[in-house]
């Protein structure tokens, strides 16, 4: 087998020199009635060739060809090939967590860079090296919040992204926490009022999206007011990571929860994508995860370690800040390495064109008899419309112009069932833009 | 250094700042294409309380200095692709570079996780064919893929067993884990709502099995072992202690993390294991990354298969796939989407290539654990007998006499051109030097680690100090990671900004640095 580096000879070489004449005889300590009498029902083996063809016949049974007006999370952007080339690196790639620092020193320098470049997005004091992704950054933002304030109730807006709050709701069942869900008001911002009257002293945190699932932009400084009054926390998660290149950080908070994948990962229908988890400077000892910090050696050069690890399962076992031990941190190097390709012009000039074209798609869909704009509150990448029927009926219309139409709300929200969630980023050209309004037009004007 | 060691010479590396210290305004590494939709004004737009303009302090850069940077700093890496990575319960086994090739197609990774399921048959067949294997290689009846990491696996786990409990009744009190289990166990147990009880190994390493007949209760929810023990040890009575769990109606939970020692020899599902977890990225060969991303699949007996995770793979009339989440007894869900799908990607390219032989990569593996512990054994301490399955534990009690400790061992291991084994752990072996060569390692290159272990023993034995001071070639030193957790510096600053040459800026020698695992 092409992976295996023993000959023959050499095996029984190695055999002889333990002592046994056979590997099975390796195995004694197995009780023999447990011991397989027969080969594994396993496809394969296969040849380098013959992997790639049965993955390339795969593939050619998804998507190719369409285009898609889908974000909900997960958003289509441009990567520059250098990511890739440097991820691909087997330095980077076949490199374990940096425990051992003096021969790790490429790793622990570029989680230093993503730690910094993470603060200098969000607005915040101290990033850690990584979560799984946005949905259990939340989670563990939440987590952490409860563990601030010795509090356990947490109102969570119903416009954070359905599957984060999904999640948030199994982690949270048996810890204790009391999860309540605050309306969205009709310009589709968080229900100010409805948050007013369920803030209380017994509340840990107070868990907001921005730009929220519908799209829409709301004002964390106003939010922070209100939650901080009542001495909770307040956690901003954010799903779309470029629009922080054209909008004002959420500093304010007092932990972000963000989804990295916008920086430099492809959708790869669900994962690996990147948590990303920063706080307040005082709230570190808090906070989840691993830690790489600056030091110098013994010679006094500057040098990286991963640090404050007492809050770590490795150490502190049941008493840990969380069970989290491998992280994202191939994915956090793809961040840190798109990041630094892009730089502050780049994102600010990708962050433009996302909220140019999904401008320009919104003004063109509301130009098509029954279709509404949804909520007035400001957008970036995403917005909703009302369409005159259901979303899912229009969508099953338009794979037949090989367009894969936006996020049907209603399978989230019972109450939105013509409402769709269009999203339009630097990827998505004018002509397709086009494309779609006509095909929608279309659609409509058909008898139902 | 002993000059017939033949692997290791001294690396020469470059210097390299912070890329935010290469930073110039006006410079940029990556350009788009031309707007071509009328340019909107973001204040207008966003409302002028909501506008930035620009990320302060964001690094701007050439594409040839980006590239540099980075490439400079994976030169300061140790790698598999380097040579033998020896770490103890981390499988650091060659990453197949198909995979990467595979997991990066057209049609794969540009899926949308909410694309319509008729447009995703291709991932969706996948999933379905890789659930088939691990459900094959594991012995269980059901499985998700949805956990992003052995220890999102554990917790998953537990979850199952809780809700299982809950269905009858009762979700019990406690959770039972021995002493030389990972951190993530206990950690875990804590998230799922349970107690932790720690069990006491016996005097060979293994459970303690009249000991778990004592502390298996009706409070009991589950024993969570891993099995072979991080000992590198089968669990030999463990058919026994299934029997004691189930007898009380507590369920058995594996720690799938070395299943390296398993995978074609025998199955937990056939003895006695009610659900587990795998490491995809230590048994299957994904990449480890520098520290993820992973995956960690839970297999289940069909008694859980209610509980699963949403959403679950279906298959329909014709043979169609479909993900279902309308599953009444479900956990929820541990993470967005359907999993690291990309991860699930190469984990099954590697078990196509392999297909059954998979069994002789595991047989490869024990006999390169077992060549070491052959030829190692007296150079240093063996603390438990029982034979070796694809890792060895030696302890550091011989080199202790001198002063010299794991640590030191392992530091000067680097100055050898290998990588470390694992130190100090499993916590019930004092001085522990955790051994996992895995079978992408020749002979030749179990050979050179077994010359430079006994090297070190004769350094350690005659010039102590050598080793205490290791490593003595690489580009830093022992770092000083007191002060970095006394004082954490955690970011980059711009008033930190260094003056003259970036490394030698500090000239603060630590001479008690005192580095950990």
């Amino acid at each position: 087998m092409r992976y295996l580096p023993k000959s023959p000879a050499e095996r029984e070489e190695m055999l002889a020199a333990i002592g046994v004449t056979t590997a099975e005889e390796l195995f004694s300590s197995i009780p023999e009635r447990y011991r397989l009498k027969k080969p594994l029902d396993l496809p394969g083996p296969m040849s380098e060739a013959e992997v790639i063809g049965y993955f390339k016949e795969r593939a050619a049974e998804n998507s190719t060809g369409y285009t898609s007006f889908l974000g909900a999370g997960v958003y289509n952007h441009l990567r520059s090939v250098v990511t890739d080339v440097v991820i691909q690196r087997g330095e980077f790639l076949t490199s374990y967590t940096p425990y051992q620092a003096e021969i790790t020193q490429g790793t622990l320098q570029a989680i230093f860079e993503f730690q910094t470049l993470m603060c200098q997005l969000t607005g915040q004091e101290v990033a850690n090296a990584s979560m799984y992704d946005g949905s259990t950054a939340t989670t563990e933002a939440v987590l952490m919040a409860e563990r601030l304030t010795d509090r356990q109730r947490v109102l969570v807006a119903r416009s954070l992204h359905p599957e984060y709050r999904h999640v948030l709701r199994t982690y949270a069942r048996n810890c204790g926490l009391r999860i309540e869900e605050i309306p969205y008001a009709p310009d589709g911002t968080m229900d100010r009022k409805a948050l007013q009257a369920a803030l209380g002293d017994d509340v840990a945190a107070v868990v907001v999206q921005s730009p929220n699932f519908f799209g829409v932009i709301e004002s964390a400084p106003e939010l922070a007011h209100a939650v901080h009054a009542s001495g909770a926390l307040l956690v901003v998660a954010i799903t779309e990571g470029v629009s922080l290149g054209l909008l004002k950080p959420p500093a304010e908070a007092d932990i972000v929860a963000m989804e990295g994948q916008s920086f430099g990962l492809p959708p790869s229908y669900g994962g690996p994508f990147v948590g990303v988890i920063a706080s307040r400077e005082k709230f570190v000892r808090q906070l989840p995860g691993r830690l790489a910090g600056e030091t110098t050696d013994t010679e006094g050069r500057r040098g990286f370690v991963l640090t404050l690890a007492t809050r770590e399962q490795h150490i502190r076992r049941e008493k840990a800040t969380s069970n989290i031990c491998t992280n994202q941190a191939l994915c956090a190097l793809a961040a840190t390495v798109h990041l630094s390709l892009l730089g502050k012009e780049g994102l600010r000039e990708m962050a433009h064109q996302n909220l140019s074209k999904a401008s320009f798609a919104l003004a063109e869909l509301e130009k098509i008899p029954g279709v509404r704009r949804a909520f007035a509150a400001p957008f970036f990448n995403e917005f909703t419309v009302e369409l005159p029927r259901s979303v899912k009926l229009v969508n099953a219309q338009l794979l037949k112009e090989k367009i894969i139409g936006p996020f049907v709300l209603g399978t989230a929200y019972p109450e939105l069932t013509k409402h769709a969630l269009v999203c339009v980023t630097e990827t998505t050209s004018r002509a397709q833009i086009g494309h779609f309004a006509a095909a929608l037009r279309r659609v409509l004007e058909q008898p139902l | 250094m002993n000059s017939k060691i033949k692997k290791a010479g001294r690396h020469t590396s470059q210097n390299e700042g912070l890329i935010f210290e290469k930073s110039s305004a006006g410079k940029r590494a990556f350009e788009l294409p031309p707007l071509d939709v009328p340019s909107v004004d973001a204040a207008t737009s966003l409302g002028a309380h909501h506008r930035r303009h620009g990320v302060e302090h964001f690094p701007e850069v050439s594409e040839i200095e980006v590239l540099r940077h980075f490439t400079r700093l994976s030169t300061w890496n140790y790698a598999i692709d380097l040579g033998m990575y020896p770490l103890g319960s981390c499988t650091m086994k060659y990453n197949p570079r198909v995979n990467e090739f595979v997991a990066r197609l057209e049609g794969l990774a540009t899926e949308h996780p909410y694309q319509p399921q008729e447009l995703s048959q291709g991932c969706l067949r996948i999933l379905h064919l890789l659930e088939k294997c691990l459900l094959e290689i594991t012995g269980m009846d059901s499985i998700t893929l949805q956990p992003a990491a052995g220890a999102q696996g554990e917790l998953t786990g537990l979850l199952l067993i809780r809700a299982y409990l809950e269905k009858q009744g009762n979700a019990r009190k406690k959770v039972l884990i021995p002493d030389s289990a990972h951190g993530t166990n206990p950690a875990t147990a804590v998230i799922a709502g349970y107690e932790v009880e720690n069990i006491k190994s016996e005097s060979h390493g293994q459970i303690d099995v009249e000991k778990l007949r004592e502390l298996v209760t009706e409070d009991v929810a589950a024993l969570m072992v891993t099995n072979p023990s991080t000992l590198g040890i089968f669990e030999q009575r463990i058919p026994e202690i299934a029997e004691i769990l189930h007898s009380k109606g507590a369920l058995l939970y594996m720690d799938g993390a070395n299943m390296n020692a398993l995978t074609g020899i025998t199955r937990p599902g056939d003895f006695g294991v009610d659900v587990m977890h795998l490491n995809l990225h230590k048994t299957f060969s994904t990449p480890h990354g520098g520290g993820g991303p992973g995956t960690g699949p839970v297999a289940m007996k069909k008694i859980l298969e209610p509980f699963r995770p949403v959403p679950v793979l279906l298959e329909k009339e014709g043979g169609r796939l479909a993900l279902d989440s309308n599953r009444p007894d479900s956990i929820g869900r541990v993470k967005a989407f359907v999993g690291n799908f990309g991860l699930l990607v190469r984990a099954l390219a590697y078990i196509l290539a392999y297909g059954p032989g998979v069994r002789e990569a595991t047989e490869d593996a024990v006999i390169n654990a077992n060549y070491i512990r052959k030829r190692l054994d007296g150079v240093f301490e063996l603390p438990y007998s029982l034979p070796s399955m694809h890792e060895v534990v030696f302890s550091d009690a011989i080199q202790k006499k001198n002063g010299v400790n794991t640590m030191d061992i392992a530091k000067r291991l680097i100055d050898y051109g290998f990588h470390p084994y694992t130190t100090a752990f499993p916590l019930i072996v004092p001085g522990a030097l955790m051994i996992e060569p895995t079978e992408s390692e020749s002979k030749e290159e179990c050979d050179l680690f077994i010359d430079a272990m006994k090297a070190i023993a004769q350094e350690a034995a005659e010039n102590p100090t050598l080793v205490k001071t290791a490593p003595h070639t690489t580009r830093v030193r022992r770092l000083d990671e007191v002060g970095a957790a006394r004082k954490p510096i955690l970011r980059w600053k711009p008033s930190d900004k260094p003056e003259g040459d970036l490394h030698h800026a500090k000239k603060t020698p630590h001479p008690e640095a005192t580095p950990t695992v």
